[in-house]
């Protein structure tokens, strides 16, 4: 079975630029595979900087691996030609994640559903295409009639935000990379556009991954999830596995920042963990260590020799932590197997 | 205490070629010294564009159709062009939705302070203006050396610090951030929260913290005010807020807050968002209120004060008070 889409040990590098000052290692060794026939729902998750967008970009192919592939049912995405590339622009919509960067300011909104709409040949009529435009706005709770014939600036965050699901949604693809889909709108309207983003991964068997930094939406939607750190996998599994009884370090940290709606209840953050609170303060001895270990309450002296490899600690769970190193040592592509267990 | 800041019937509207949009519509709150409000409410129902109405920063089609902001007893409304430029960052300032990713790519965030300088006539040695940002620098959390960086060296969260120690630069009375953290991460988010709180009591300075996250806003106020359709509907101490949230509006939103411990079905409150060229007659929210009545669909609701510190333009409290 050929995955529809499918990320194997790739790493990315961001050379040291003439601008920058070292090398930054977005992403490591990471593997993931999206089924074109079993729809799912991937969340992933990671602070800022920790390698989020760099995935999405590779995924889309707008970024070359250092090393590793990205392939789009079988063939590698940058030699992709003809029908294969225009089947890939179609079946893998992305909703990226600034919405103030996108678009063109001198196009309006009309123009941003048109053209996909043109492109892909999906009406026939003026009128059809009018009609699918305007069910695209509705399904993500803008009025067409107030949001078709404005420019871009003439929205507030939110609604440009929307107006990118719409472009996604419109055309029925087989899978769409949501990159901080929702970051700008309010509670209900994003309980709205994840609701409808899940019934047409339900109805129409489209996938989703999650791109997000709100754990309770990623809990809420996804049936697995992936915590990043740095460019690297520190947690991925079943999402409520992850979620509830977290092991990685950081994803406690993560799940225990999270401000209760409640002004009664505490609000723990960084003064608990930060950055050079670690346990101790370790020297890295070895080629290599585990990236979280100057925060770590539980950094011991083997973190800092070698980082550490995924454990997999349940049948749908990997963590990479020492603190797990009971468990059996599995192969970074393995997450992918693991992964897919999580699925009905 | 006297208000540092009062908001009086603020009305802007865009002016577009199918009518007005009424973006904000009659809105009024003052804010105290050292006071944090947030404003939450609907993607769309002017929060931006008060922060940008108070800084007087509207861009055409959009205009300021009436009201008052009175600073510091001054009316801002009425200051000649000059005058606001230099109210602008030294008495008020903001920073705007999406700041941190407006920073300009290829020049060093010193270079970018410089210029902010340059517009208030600020003049500095090299050697002062090095230490003066260092420190500001310091004062958000970062290291002096991020002076010499370039943003795409720094991760979302230096960069909206960055934003906020530009905001701050030549302290300000009040500051306006717009959703400075909701492209953050949790943890990052606690340390951007926690560095406005900590420069902000510093200087003394007032605060509007604009946000859609009310897990957020639970901890990092005093007060919230929350906006639908162009209008402030409630307004209340955050504690009185989340206990007891009047608004039918308010109520739904904070029920609509999902859950760590359960997975349930996401629901958004029903029915489309309100045209703001066409508003409703009567209440904005009355086609989605499941307690609308007869007279919701005739007459907007005023704007009453049921309690110190808690008020609400809603009908259901008519007799109440
Ligand atoms: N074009 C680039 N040149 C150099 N470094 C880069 C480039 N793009 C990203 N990086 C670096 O790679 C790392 C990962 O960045 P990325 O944007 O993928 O993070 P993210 O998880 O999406 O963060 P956020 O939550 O802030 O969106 C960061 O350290 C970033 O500074
Ligand atoms: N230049 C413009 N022309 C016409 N309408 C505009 C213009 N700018 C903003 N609007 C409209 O004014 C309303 C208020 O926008 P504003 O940006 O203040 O909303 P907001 O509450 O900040 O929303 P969000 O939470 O999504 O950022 C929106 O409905 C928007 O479509
Ligand atoms: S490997 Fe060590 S340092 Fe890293 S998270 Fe686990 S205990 Fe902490
Ligand atoms: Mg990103
Ligand atoms: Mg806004």
């Amino acid at each position: 079975m050929t995955a529809l889409l499918e990320a194997r040990n790739v790493t990315k590098v961001f050379g040291a630029g003439l601008l920058s000052a070292g090398e930054t290692v977005a992403l490591r060794d990471f593997s993931l595979a999206i089924s074109g026939e079993q729809p799912s729902v991937t969340a992933i998750v990671g602070e800022s900087g920790s390698g989020k967008t760099t995935l999405v970009r590779l995924l889309l192919g707008l970024a070359a691996p250092t090393s590793g592939q990205v392939l789009f049912r079988g063939k590698e995405l940058t030699t992709l030609t003809g029908d294969d590339r225009r089947r890939f622009l179609k079946d893998v919509q992305a909703i990226f994640q600034d919405p103030f960067e996108v678009f063109n300011p001198f196009y309006k909104v009309d123009h941003v559903l048109a053209l996909p709409i043109e492109n892909f040949g999906l009406a026939a009529s003026k009128r059809e295409r009018r009609e699918l435009m305007e069910s695209a706005l509705s399904a993500v709770g803008l009025r067409p009639e107030e949001t078709l014939g404005r420019y871009p600036h003439q929205l507030s965050g939110g609604q440009r935000q929307r107006i990118m699901v719409a472009r996604a949604v419109l055309l029925r693809p087989r899978l769409i990379i949501a990159d901080e889909p929702v970051s700008m709108v309010d509670a209900s309207l994003r309980a709205t556009i994840l609701n409808s983003l899940l019934t047409l991964n339900r109805d129409l068997g489209i996938s989703i991954v999650y791109i997000t930094h709100d754990l309770t939406t990623a809990f809420q939607i996804s049936e697995d999830i992936i915590v990043l750190y740095r460019g690297a996998v520190a947690e991925a599994g079943a999402v409520g596995l992850v979620v509830q009884t977290p092991e990685h370090p950081y994803t406690r940290l993560l799940v225990g920042s999270i401000p209760a709606p409640d002004p009664a209840a505490a609000w723990q953050g960084e003064r608990v963990l930060g950055r050079g609170s670690g346990a101790a303060r370790l020297i890295p001895t070895g080629p290599s260590f585990c990236a979280f270990h100057d925060r770590c309450p539980h950094a011991m002296p083997i973190c800092v020799e070698q980082a550490p490899p995924l454990f997999q600690t349940d049948p749908t769970r990997v963590a990479a932590c020492y603190l797990a190193r009971d468990s059996p040592v599995v192969a970074p592509e393995q997450m992918t197997r693991i992964l897919a267990g999580t699925r009905p | 205490m006297t208000d540092v800041l009062r908001v009086e019937d603020l009305r802007v509207y865009y002016r577009t070629a199918a009518g007005p949009v009424k973006a904000v519509d009659g809105v009024s709150f003052a804010l105290q010294p050292a006071e944090r409000l947030g404003l939450v409410g609907e993607s769309g129902s002017g929060k931006s564009t008060i922060a940008l109405g108070l800084l007087r920063m509207i861009k055409p089609p959009g205009r300021i159709e009436g009201g008052a902001v009175m600073l510091d007893n001054v009316d801002l409304l009425r200051l000649g062009e000059d005058a606001m430029r230099k109210t602008r960052l030294a008495k008020i300032s903001l920073v705007a939705q999406g700041a941190m990713n407006s920073l300009n790519p290829v020049k060093r965030i010193k270079t970018q302070f410089a210029a902010g300088l340059r517009d208030h006539e600020q003049r500095m040695s090299d050697k002062d203006f090095t230490v003066y940002l260092g420190d500001l620098l310091e004062k958000v959390g970062l290291r002096r050396s991020v002076a010499n960086m370039f943003p795409h060296e720094l991760s979302g969260g230096m960069k909206q610090r960055v934003c906020i120690a530009m905001a701050i630069s030549l302290q300000p009375r009040v500051i306006i951030a717009d959703e400075p953290t909701s492209a953050l991460d949790v943890v990052v988010q606690w340390q951007v929260i926690d560095t406005l709180r900590a420069v902000q009591q510093e200087l003394g300075a007032a605060v509007i913290q604009i946000g859609h996250d009310m897990g957020l806003m639970a901890h990092s106020v005093d007060r919230v005010g929350v906006m639908y359709a162009g209008k402030l509907v409630e307004l209340a101490t955050v504690g009185d807020l989340f206990a007891e949230p009047l608004h039918p509006y308010t109520k739904m939103l904070i029920t609509s807050l999902p859950s760590l411990t359960t997975k349930q079905q996401l629901v958004g409150i029903p029915g489309s968002p309100p045209s703001l060229l066409n508003p409703p007659i009567g209440c904005p929210f009355h086609p989605r209120c499941p307690f609308a009545m007869e007279v919701c669909t005739r007459q907007m609701p005023p704007v009453r004060e049921l309690r110190p510190n808690h008020q609400v333009a809603c009908h259901l409290y008519e007799e109440a008070s």
